[in-house]
């Protein structure tokens, strides 16, 4: 394909560098199936956020000052004497939280059109394994401005390795490099969050971009548009990536600068939720907040930790509600990918996911008083039996038969 | 001062009513206008005179105010800095952080984010709050942060207050103990001056939380509205890309 362009510049490069043949093979030639929805704008928008983060977050760290004396009031010094600071470091939070909002709907759509299925296990994989890294890279993150609640929370997620049977404790105090979190804890986060953890991350977003490159995006209908290929090869219901859904997706980006504009310039706290009260009090060893509350996005695995009685099974059954979601493909058996030809009862028990995921979300914020935690136990049981159902489901359920080509 | 805070009783408010309000406490709404720059003026009168003696505000700059404010630098160092140096300085305090353990039993936190942390109602509701408290070395107590190391700073443009048992109704009708505070020694503002006072005060505390909060809200308006002309030129260019695919 390079042969194309093999004057001048390009042609010269094309003989050392594959890029002519990279931008087709990922963009102007890459058939995406042509009846893509709503849902699949938030692959390309995770990309854009994870670009602004990376930017953002290098201008950051121009200023910020990690050190458990001068790190508060560095960010306050980026917020007021640093030109723009305020803007970049509102970008940078909000990010986060966005990013986050992103990939859950990213990964839902996963979910109910049946995209993690065979031939894309991998895909899904990766993709977990970022999510993961994600939790890490927003866990270390916050710990930066060094507030109180960045203290506390820290504090309380490291306590978890203690509860490790044997080696809990020596784990923690070696993760912590001090008795509690102190500076020591401060740094190493810091080259975790700049460096260690981006550099996964961007490795980890190649090879799930890779990995769907070979084998192709699937659609919500669930059909395999490379079964009906015209005399060239190309399929019938494939469209290039680029223009159709580069165009395409600009529209998404434009309307998710909106609401991320929204915040930025007239929401930036967005009410305690993307940046807490308490963490405008610099952290105080001494002094334990009245009530510490993880950032929302992790509040639903928090509510599954705190629903079990005991410490470490509690720590294990917050493991294994992230853990069991890299299981998907082998725990759904259905030959139908798409929730569009799935039975009813299908259709309920993502409901019921969607509701426990939303109520432990909910409940993972709240004080654990004895009824929360009664309710926190009942959607867990449901978030779990959620996963167990899809191994039943398949047996019975009644699917309508999928189309050969995608419905527009 | 009409003045209600209500401490409800454990037995008759739901827990869930009590962890919304805070210690139980209702907080008046401060109702501040960050855009009025002489209400923010005379706060900042009033923070340099009353609160800056022993709060510091060490991540603002004086001159910072002048420039958001409207004041010149002039005016700045002559009303804002009692002792002297330059204006482009941080508002510390000489207050040894030694000294002022020992004389309120802890350090008088640093007041530049103070609003973000507790919120202006909260704010507000605090410095209207102080009683008298005979049992208390320093004399005074708060309905808002029981127990608190601060003496009521204001005291002489407020007057004296005192708390008064009382029981009162809610709005269901069912009765329950509550604290009113009654001002038993006027002071040199009336009531509806000192309220004024206090909102200043407030205004300009949230004001130093965040100092780029109005430059913000400015330019995120521009940015939405060329936000919303790009969204309108990206439908465009997807629909006339997008015309040949059935």
């Amino acid at each position: 394909m390079g042969e194309k362009w093999n004057k001048g510049l390009l042609g010269w490069i094309d003989a050392r560098f594959p890029l002519s043949k990279m931008w087709y093979e990922h963009l102007a030639e890459y058939y995406a199936p042509k009846n893509f929805n709503f849902w699949y704008y938030f692959g390309s928008l995770a990309l854009l956020i994870l670009v602004m983060q990376i930017f953002t977050g290098i201008w950051l760290t121009m200023n910020y000052k990690p050190d458990a004396e001068l790190a508060f009031n560095s960010v306050e010094y980026i917020m007021r004497d640093v030109n723009w600071g305020w803007l970049i470091r509102y970008m940078h939070s909000t990010g986060a939280s966005l990013f986050f909002v992103v990939v859950y709907l990213h990964m839902f759509r996963g979910l109910i059109y049946g995209s993690f299925k065979k031939p894309r296990e991998l895909i899904w994989i990766f993709g977990m394994i970022i999510y993961v890294a994600l939790m890490a890279e927003s866990f270390m993150g916050y710990l930066l401005p060094w507030g109180q609640m960045s203290y506390w929370g820290a504090q309380v997620i490291i306590s978890l390795f203690g509860a490790i049977p044997g080696i809990g404790e020596s784990l923690a105090l070696w993760i912590r490099g001090d008795f509690v979190i102190a500076d020591a804890t401060l740094n190493r986060f810091f080259a975790f969050h700049v460096i260690a953890v981006p550099i996964v991350l961007l490795a980890l977003v190649v090879l799930h971009i890779l990995a769907l490159h070979e084998v192709g995006s699937s659609n919500p209908d669930g059909v395999d548009i490379k079964k009906h290929k015209d005399e060239n090869g190309i399929p019938l219901d494939g469209i290039p990536f680029h223009p159709y859904y580069s165009v395409k997706d600009i529209v998404g980006v434009a309307v998710f600068l909106i609401i991320f504009s929204l915040i930025v310039f007239f929401a930036p706290e967005m009410g305690g939720w993307f940046l807490e009260r308490d963490n405008f009090i610099p952290a105080d060893p001494l002094k334990t907040p009245e009530h510490i509350v993880p950032l929302w996005y992790f509040t639903p695995f928090y509510a599954i930790l705190r629903a079990v009685p005991d410490k470490f099974l509690g720590v294990v059954a917050m493991g294994a509600a992230i853990f069991v979601m890299f299981l998907l493909p082998w725990l759904d058996r259905s030959p139908v990918r798409s929730i569009r030809y799935r039975g009813g009862i299908y259709k309920v028990a993502i409901g019921v996911f969607v509701v426990s995921f939303i109520a432990l979300g909910y409940l993972g914020t709240q004080p654990a008083t004895e009824i929360m935690t009664w309710y926190a136990r009942g959607f867990s049981v449901l978030y779990f039996g959620f996963f167990v159902s899809l191994l039943i489901i398949p047996r019975f359920e009644k699917t309508k038969p999928v189309p050969d080509r995608v419905t527009s | 001062m009409k003045k209600y805070l209500v401490i409800a009783s454990l037995a008759l408010a739901p827990a869930s009513v009590l962890a919304a309000v805070g210690h139980g406490v209702e907080l008046d709404k401060a109702n501040i206008d960050p855009t009025n720059k002489q209400s923010l003026q005379r706060g900042a009168r009033i923070f340099v005179n009353y609160c800056l003696s022993c709060h510091s505000a060490a991540l603002m700059r004086y001159e910072r105010i002048g420039n958001d404010l409207g004041v010149d630098e002039k005016l700045v160092s002559e009303n804002l800095m009692f002792t002297g140096g330059k204006v482009g300085e941080l508002m510390t305090v000489a207050t040894a952080a030694d000294d002022a353990k020992e004389w309120f039993g802890t350090v008088p936190p640093d007041l530049t984010v103070i609003a973000r942390a507790r919120g202006v109602d909260w704010l507000y509701s605090y410095m209207r709050s102080f009683y008298r408290d005979d049992e208390r070395h320093i004399g005074t107590n708060n309905l808002v942060f029981p127990d608190v190391g601060m003496p009521n700073v204001l005291w002489e443009l407020q007057g004296i207050q005192e708390a008064v048992l009382t029981t009162e109704k809610n709005h269901d009708g069912v009765e329950h103990k509550a604290v009113k505070l009654e001002l038993t020694e006027p002071g040199l503002e009336t009531p509806k001056e000192f309220d004024r006072t206090v909102r200043d005060l407030v205004n300009f505390l949230d004001y130093m939380g965040e100092p780029a909060k109005y430059e913000r809200r400015q330019l995120g308006t521009k940015v939405i509205l060329f936000l919303l002309v790009f969204l309108v030129l990206a439908i465009l260019l997807k629909k006339e890309y997008w015309k040949d695919i059935h």
